[in-house]
């Protein structure tokens, strides 16, 4: 499941678009997902006014983020939670391998918590010789094909349900060439059922931590993280610091935006409350840092934790859409994690705020509007100033600003490049030029409008 | 009311013929328009790259060739957000301030400034109105269709003047067309499949011309089209409001 790779986004966008009918079926499926949370949010007049409150709790938060954080800790202690914290993804990993360590436990199973995928857990546990299985359908699919998740939401989203099928014939022995996905997701409910029964450790994500009762709140479909955590014996949560909301009422904010602009639906079958173990098991909740006070402190980057991982912008993104999640070589694809992902590693990232045209579409969707499009322009200026983009363009763009800057310049280059256009085609028009590979080169006129204008009569020149 | 037209320098360098009904249909509203000569490119291509920090050469000469005006008018959304966004000056940052509030996009300056209500164009034509993303989620010249909002759109109102004029319906009225500056060419493959899928919505619905207020993104879906040798042709906003006006 190892995410490295030497590729950059135009790179592997464009091994995603050798085959162009399934680029096709991945926008549509997409879109699709994006027209059902148009219709979602256009049943409740109070959409905006949805948005715009829970971005102001978010705020709130981010700018108290310390306070909550003793007073969620302190309430969970007092309900008898046990509450571990790690600085970054090592500590974290070796948290939670400890935990099951003292337990002389060996198998795990998971629900979907994209921190895990962050910290490269199931890497890190296959390591010590620990099982993990995850018990989220959608990830279970990706684990058994080892592969990550392509989208924070729907993690096998780029899988056809052939694909699944034949992974689930290699792995699940369900009958060969069966697609049928009523009878893939049985065949996967008896093969979780068994791991359900089995497991005494389950490892879950947290949606919301609420500050005021030291509860949080896990969101699913398929009731899995219930279904993991009831029957353990140890219930280990994993959460980044900003999962925090202050009062259990705020919850009522944003239940009803997070599926909403997910997929659409008015909530999660499941939304469970967890607050303190049952009698004979134990909860640990172990809260990550992991780079996140560091974004915090970035004060034009801060607002990117208000997140609440809906997944909305990845569906809306036309650059997402056409390119899929694995382009985006990090775990959290689209554009929230291009705005994330630099933060973390920026020369690794580097690539990630220019997979953009800055349309801001995603911006419009997020659920706690986070200025998604602003922030990847501010990231592109950061990446240039720490001297992270390749220098033939920094070059070229020294050449371009000096010669737009220079009236007298930038009529003669215009008036070359014109003549080039007109007189040798074949300058412009070959392989180096990636504008022409499936484009032509717009037609160039016998005169610019300048030119034009300074023969006009009455020219109001100044 | 001294109008200074704002000329991108790719509208200046290879569509002409939109700058020039820009300019025929602004003085035939009564606007009195300049055409500061020494003007050439508002920034974007190097900032949007991340070199906002190399754009002082272009800002300075914005400046000094669009002050002293009522109003800055630009028939193009995206070169229009940039210079509300971006423009500053080392020492003229009160003269730059004064051009960001000045500065329109065409539609939006006939639709909110001179309050055009009636046009005597024409243009018997099936026409697909793209949106492009600078001018409509910048400058939020149309009703964005991931808010929960009431609709309208300045271009479309705009058209809906026009005789003979009927405006085409589309799939994804705001879906990106994938030009993107610097972005057509590091992320061709997406970029053209983005401009391909814009290209095909229209030309399914039976549009015959595709217009927008913006000529990036009709130059990026003219290169589609013409690479495709379809009949379907790009027009900016602006030629089609003068077409055949009296």
């Amino acid at each position: 499941m190892s995410t490295a790779t030497t590729k950059d986004h135009p790179h592997l966008a464009a091994d995603f678009n050798r085959d162009e009918p399934r680029v096709n079926w991945h926008d549509e499926t997409l879109w699709w997902i994006r027209a059902k949370r148009d219709i979602a949010a256009h049943k409740l007049p109070e959409w905006e006014l949805l948005r715009e409150t829970a971005s102001q709790i978010k705020f709130n938060v981010l700018s108290n983020l310390s306070s909550y954080l003793e007073q969620f800790e302190a309430n969970a202690i007092k309900n008898g939670i046990i509450v571990h914290w790690a600085a970054d993804a090592t500590e974290h990993n070796q948290i939670v391998h400890s935990l099951l360590e003292q337990k002389g436990i060996t198998k795990m199973v998971k629900s979907k918590s994209m921190l895990t995928e962050e910290c490269h857990l199931n890497e890190y546990l296959k390591e010590q010789g620990i099982d993990v299985i995850d018990s989220d359908l959608g990830e279970r699919i990706v684990q058994l094909a080892n592969e990550p998740p392509s989208h924070i939401v729907l993690p096998c989203i780029h899988k056809k349900k052939e694909e699944i099928g034949d992974i689930f014939h290699e792995h699940l022995g369900s009958a060969k060439g069966e697609s049928d996905p009523k009878i893939l997701t049985e065949t996967a409910r008896q093969h979780l059922r068994e791991v359900f029964l089995t497991r005494r450790a389950a490892l879950t994500g947290v949606n919301f931590a609420v500050a005021e009762t030291g509860e949080f709140v896990i969101c699913t479909n398929e009731g899995n993280a219930d279904m993991g955590a009831h029957l353990a014996e140890i219930h280990i949560a994993s959460m980044g610091i900003e999962k925090l909301i202050p009062e259990r009422k705020h919850l009522g904010v944003f239940l009803r935006l997070l599926t909403r602009s997910a997929t659409g639906q008015p909530i999660t079958t499941y939304s469970s409350h967890f607050s303190k173990p049952q009698d004979g098991s134990e909860i640990h909740i172990v809260i990550v840092d992991n780079g996140r006070s560091i974004q915090l402190g970035r004060e034009e980057f801060r607002n990117s934790l208000k997140c609440i991982r809906c997944g909305a912008c990845m569906n809306t993104c036309p650059v997402y859409r056409k390119s899929g999640g694995h382009s985006y070589h990090t775990a959290v694809a689209g554009p929230i994690g291009s705005i994330l992902a630099p933060n973390l590693d920026m020369k690794k990232y580097a690539d990630l705020p220019f997979a953009s045209t800055l349309c801001g579409s995603c911006s419009n969707v997020c659920p706690v509007k986070i200025d998604i499009h602003d922030q990847l322009y501010k990231w592109r200026q950061v990446i240039v100033k720490e001297g992270y983009s390749p220098k033939a363009k920094t070059m070229a763009m020294k050449a371009m600003a000096l010669t737009l800057a220079s009236p007298t310049l930038y009529r003669m280059g215009g008036k070359t490049g014109r003549l080039v256009f007109k007189y040798a085609p074949f300058a412009v028009n070959n392989k180096l030029n990636p504008w022409y590979n499936q484009r032509e080169m717009p037609k160039a006129p016998d005169e610019s409008f300048g030119e034009w204008y300074a023969q006009r009569k009455g020219a109001k020149n100044s | 009311m001294r109008v200074a037209l704002f000329v991108p320098c790719y509208v200046d360098q290879f569509y002409p013929k939109a700058a020039i009904a820009t300019l025929e249909l602004l003085e035939k509203l009564g606007c009195e328009v300049h055409y500061p000569k020494n003007q050439t490119c508002c920034g974007q291509p190097m900032a949007n790259s991340g070199y906002e920090h190399l754009t002082g050469g272009c800002n300075n000469l914005f400046v000094d060739n669009f002050s002293g005006y009522d109003y800055i008018v630009c028939p193009s959304g995206s070169c229009t957000l940039h210079i509300k966004e971006h423009l500053h000056a080392d020492g003229k940052e009160e003269k730059a301030t004064e051009i960001r509030k000045k500065v329109y996009e065409l539609t939006e300056f006939l639709v909110d400034i001179l309050k055009v209500k009636q046009l005597t164009a024409s243009f018997p034509y099936r026409v697909g109105l793209h949106q492009s993303c600078h001018g409509l989620r910048g400058l939020r010249i149309a009703q964005m269709s991931e808010l929960v909002a009431e609709p309208f759109s300045k271009p479309a109102q705009l058209l809906d003047m026009v005789n003979g004029l009927e405006l085409v319906p589309l799939s994804r009225q705001d879906d990106c067309c994938g030009f993107g500056g610097t972005f057509c060419v590091v992320e061709e493959a997406v970029s053209a499949k983005m401009g391909k899928d814009r290209v095909a919505d229209h030309v399914s619905h039976g549009a015959q011309y595709i217009t927008s207020a913006d000529l990036s993104c009709l130059m990026h879906l003219e290169g589609i089209l013409r690479r495709q040798n379809s009949d379907v042709k790009v027009i900016h906003v602006a030629e089609i409001l003068n077409h055949s006006m009296q």
